[in-house]
């Protein structure tokens, strides 16, 4: 359980996390506690009752904080989760549409039995991504951010804790179709991964520049359709490095297997990367003892 | 894009602040927001004043301070001043350029009571 909780999600909702759906349950029991760790906000009122206003001389005082420094907290402590674990967390990016989890179901499929696979599904409403995910046999949970337009790193814990992905799995962060706010919302993750259908136009990248400066790979998909569509995949390309020249590209086809092998590849890659060095579970409770 | 959860943010730090630096309420609260931020600046101000309805900082005034986008040129080797992230370098022309500043997001100081 959270302690240190101060979440204003009230809409959040984690599966398992409550027995009706629909049910604000759980951010209940974060707002309570919340409100107990500040009883300051109700002293407030009465202090401004009991005195005249402007008694109190004002100052300055600096903070110099991040505006997320929340966010980055909660996503700092993922990230150490993972790392310890040998884990790879990937946060999938992507405008609603663009074939996330059919690319992703493909991906669980063609990765299945290699090494440990975990799923946490972003929507804001409904679980229907999750139910297609385990339908490939792997482990998925689903948040529905209700309001919210994007997941954070606080979500994304809670959502680690009922999962209990495996040491040395790869998690899968399939976030809410939108590709301006998840930007800016570290969740923890190795890399952020965005996929653009070729059915979107070639220009997104720098129409929302944010999402593809963040991102580590950039998964051109529907490439299948490419002969019935006017989308110039070298342009594409080029707006992608625009905003950022460090982008690896790999045109896909999650529907034909197209291109899917460097995919696969780059994953496995980055997983391997991850358990080198790693200390094992035995050597580290005995180094703990 | 997602200022009202930057609103959030933002309150949850001022309360944690109220108690460190015992405050009781907040009146004014400088922002830094960089050119490459993505934040707007008229849903900030409106998300901030639903937020902060009865809380500490209710009625406290936004001071946003803007930063400017500065990447620098592979090309030309230096750093320049840019106003979005696909902007090309404004000497050579370019797209080799790597975001250096410009995209925080920062509370800088508060005025208290």
């Amino acid at each position: 359980m959270c302690t240190i909780c101060g979440c204003g999600e009230g809409e959040t909702r984690i599966e398992g996390e409550s027995d009706a759906p629909g049910s604000t349950a759980h951010a209940h029991d974060h707002a309570h506690e919340h409100e107990h760790s500040h009883p300051h906000d109700h002293d407030h009122h009465r202090h401004e009752h009991a005195h005249a206003p402007g008694v109190d001389p004002a100052r300055m005082v600096a903070i110099e904080q991040d505006i997320l420094t929340k966010n980055n907290q909660y996503a700092a402590a993922n990230r150490a989760r993972f790392d310890a674990a040998g884990i790879l967390a990937l946060n999938l990016v992507s405008s609603p549409g663009a074939g996330k989890t059919t690319l992703l179901t493909r991906t669980l499929e063609d990765l299945d039995g290699e090494f440990p696979l975990a799923v946490i599904e972003g929507d804001q409403e409904t679980s229907r991504d999750a139910d297609r995910i385990r339908a490939t046999g792997a482990p998925a949970i689903q948040i529905n951010t209700g309001k919210g337009c994007h997941l954070n790193a606080h979500q994304v814990g809670h959502a680690v804790d009922h999962l209990a992905p495996e040491p040395g799995s790869v998690l899968m962060i399939e976030n809410v179709g939108n590709l301006v706010c998840p930007a800016a919302f570290d969740l923890g993750e190795a890399h952020k991964v965005a996929i653009l259908s070729i059915t979107e136009g070639e220009d997104k990248p720098i129409k929302y520049p944010d999402m593809f400066h963040a991102a580590d790979l950039l998964l051109i998909n529907k490439i299948d359709l490419l002969p019935y569509l006017e989308f110039d995949i070298e342009r594409c390309i080029g707006y992608a490095r625009r905003v950022n020249p460090r982008i690896r590209i790999l045109p896909v086809s999650a529907t034909t297997g197209e291109g899917m092998d460097p995919w696969l590849r780059w994953i496995r890659l980055n997983r391997d990367m991850r358990q080198i060095g790693l200390v094992p579970d035995a050597v580290a409770r005995r180094a703990n003892a | 894009m997602h200022e009202m959860a930057l609103c959030e943010s933002i309150l949850q730090t001022l309360e944690s602040e109220a108690v460190r630096q015992s405050f009781e309420r907040v009146s004014v609260v400088w922002l830094e927001i960089g050119a490459l931020a993505s934040v707007e600046e008229e849903a900030l101000r409106f998300s901030f004043d639903v937020v902060a309805r009865d809380s500490l900082a209710d009625g406290a005034r936004l001071e946003i301070i803007h930063t400017p986008g500065v990447a620098w040129c592979m090309h030309c080797a230096r750093p320049v001043n840019i106003e979005r992230r696909f902007d090309p370098c404004p000497d050579c022309g370019g797209y080799q350029l790597q975001v250096t500043g410009g995209d925080e997001m920062r509370i800088r100081e508060l005025e208290v009571k």
